[in-house]
């Protein structure tokens, strides 16, 4: 991204405007997923009916006008299951993003610069880190009671190590910068250089990783549940309505087919906006465009 | 590894669903629970339990399973072959697959070909492997039968052409994530190093541009690609737990969703344990590898 000195001083507003039809990829992203967040949002209103209530002359119907996506072996109504899955995937996958971001970015700054901190921690996580990712979340969700916010638990548990990495790595390269001593020397206590001065440098790579987390994290989400170690199966989440219609997936393959498109077309959009904010935002990528 | 070993224990240690309250079912008296308890020494202090349980595993005991009273290493080696091979199978036709993609792309850059493997590569992120299985099955198995949909032939009953063609399609599956994966990574270091000095004195004394894609330019991607097919293995253990349910496979992963399901713990703790090792025994042979690819690395 070249930023043109001709261009007259615009307002904020139209210059990301600008920046945003220059990268259709994050502006498809962020169409698509706030789409889908008042779909989760406003779920009640949009031709829904009680995705828990079962009609048992109604079952494994295809599509209709009736039930817009068919109906499932007990007799709901896929639309509204469809609907209201978008609240489970999107709920786990923005909680997620946010907590091991912020819990990786504390600990993440911590270990950078306290060495003794730094030892125990960076073990623990190369411990954490070499158990497969969903066996871990697997192991952890056993441990508990199947429940929406154990899932996120667990999967914010597997997802934090990384980053930790990520902005440990970028406090080590900044501790020895002149800025750094020069902020010490002038008297700022830790915590201010810390929070002031270095946390930001890490605002950008953090972004881009956080939106990876949370495509990961609505993945994860699915396939836990797909398996059974997953939110309760009473809740309509994408992968509690594939593992249910697993057992006709060969004659009624409609009842995977719409939660499986749904959950695609959902960390397509999250992934695009990733890909795409990493493209604007890191200055290594813009420049090695030949 | 130990400290895997003790957080893998600790963690189910403090699981709870009491499994002798399971075992004994409904009708029993709080006695019974009590004496299948002190049974499988549930009873005994944490250090206990964890020191005996280690010096078991030393010595390739894994502990009997909770639900079928078999021993837990057997039953899971038992398993072992239809995991392996489809692992393997998806190992191979990834690396096969991706390493060119990912090369093409970067040589083609900013041109169609780079951006449709581009689409590709976010595509295959972005659609879970289990969705991709049911695709697959249902597409290439139910509709054009081309290849079997379910099951696997084992191969020491059906010989080892049946078992590979039953493991085909889950192949494909478990593999699309993969493919992405390393045709990403393939084409980021590639365009670092078409754009190096070597490349260009290269390209000076004429050497055909194909060749110096696949061989100068290649070679020295090597390491980076090589790290990403190890750490991605962590993503193929995870894809054949979900894949094997999809295609019906009794391999491993199988065996982990039922043990799941019945809170069969020393299963668990097996399984884990045994794919974690054998994670960080390919992350040990990527070590080694790196001194083969790359004589400047020495250990």
């Amino acid at each position: 991204m070249t930023v043109s000195t001709i261009d007259p001083p615009r307002s904020g507003l139209s210059r990301s405007w600008t920046w945003l039809r220059r990268n259709p990829a994050v502006l498809f992203g962020l169409v698509v997923l706030s789409i889908l967040v008042m779909m989760a949002v406003f779920a009640p209103f949009l031709g829904t009916v009680d995705p828990k209530a079962v009609s048992p002359f109604e079952r494994t119907q295809t599509p209709s006008a009736k039930h817009w996506f068919g109906t499932d072996m007990l007799g709901r109504d896929l639309w509204s299951r469809v609907v209201y899955g978008t609240r489970v995937s999107l709920t786990v996958g923005f909680l997620v993003a946010i907590c091991s971001t912020v819990l990786g970015a504390l600990i993440g700054v911590f270990s950078g610069f306290i060495r003794w901190v730094d030892a125990i921690v960076m073990r623990l996580m190369d411990g954490l880190m070499s158990i497969p990712s969903i066996l871990l979340a697997i192991a952890l969700i056993t441990l508990s009671s199947a429940s929406i916010w154990n899932v996120i638990l667990a999967i914010t548990i597997v997802e934090t190590p990384r980053t930790v990495r990520l902005v440990r790595g970028v406090v080590l390269s900044l501790r020895d910068e002149p800025y750094v001593g020069a902020a010490q020397i002038a008297g700022i206590s830790m915590p201010g250089v810390i929070f002031r001065h270095i946390l930001p440098n890490t605002f950008a790579p953090l972004l881009v990783q956080a939106t990876y987390i949370c495509a990961v994290a609505i993945i994860s989400e699915a396939s836990l549940s797909f398996i059974g170690a997953g939110v309760p199966p009473s809740t309509p989440s994408w992968g509690n309505i594939m593992a249910e219609g697993r057992a006709l997936w060969q004659i009624k393959p409609h009842i995977i087919a719409f939660p499986a498109i749904a959950l695609s077309i959902t960390v397509l959009a999250i992934n695009m906006l990733g890909d795409g904010l990493r493209d604007a935002l890191d200055p290594r990528m813009s420049t090695r465009r030949h | 590894m130990i400290l895997v070993a003790f957080f893998v224990f600790g963690l189910l240690y403090l699981a709870p669903g009491d499994p002798a309250a399971i075992m004994a079912g409904d009708a029993a008296t709080t006695a019974d629970i009590e004496r299948i308890r002190e049974t499988l020494g549930l009873d005994q202090p944490f250090l206990v339990r964890f020191g005996s349980w280690v010096g078991g595993i030393l010595q390739g005991d894994f502990g009997t399973s909770m639900y079928t009273k078999q021993d837990v290493l057997k039953m899971i080696s038992q398993r072992l072959e239809p995991t392996f091979l489809l692992m393997s199978m998806t190992l191979v036709l990834s690396v096969i697959v991706a390493i060119p993609m990912g090369a093409i792309a970067a040589w083609k850059h900013n041109t169609i070909v780079d951006r449709i493997v581009m689409i590709i590569a976010v595509l295959s992120f972005s659609v879970p492997s289990f969705v991709v299985g049911y695709l697959l099955a249902y597409s290439l198995g139910l509709k054009l039968s081309w290849l079997p949909v379910q099951g696997y032939k084992a191969i020491g009953s059906d010989g080892l052409y049946a078992a590979v063609r039953s493991l085909t399609l889950p192949a494909l599956a478990l593999g699309s994530v993969y493919v992405g994966l390393i045709a990403r990574i393939t084409r980021a270091t590639m365009l670092e190093s078409l754009s190096q000095d070597y490349t260009r004195t290269a390209r000076a004394k004429g050497v055909k541009e194909s060749l110096i894609v696949f061989k100068h330019a290649l070679k020295n991607c090597s390491v980076p690609i090589i790290t990403t097919v190890g750490s991605g293995v962590a993503l193929l253990i995870g894809g054949a737990i979900v894949t094997e349910t999809v295609f019906a496979i009794p391999g491993v992963g199988r065996l982990t969703v039922d043990a799941i399901l019945r809170r069969d713990y020393p299963v668990i703790q097996g399984v884990i344990l045994i794919f974690s090792f054998m994670y960080v025994m390919v992350n040990l042979i990527v070590d080694i590898l790196y001194t083969v690819f790359d004589p400047r690395i020495r250990y």
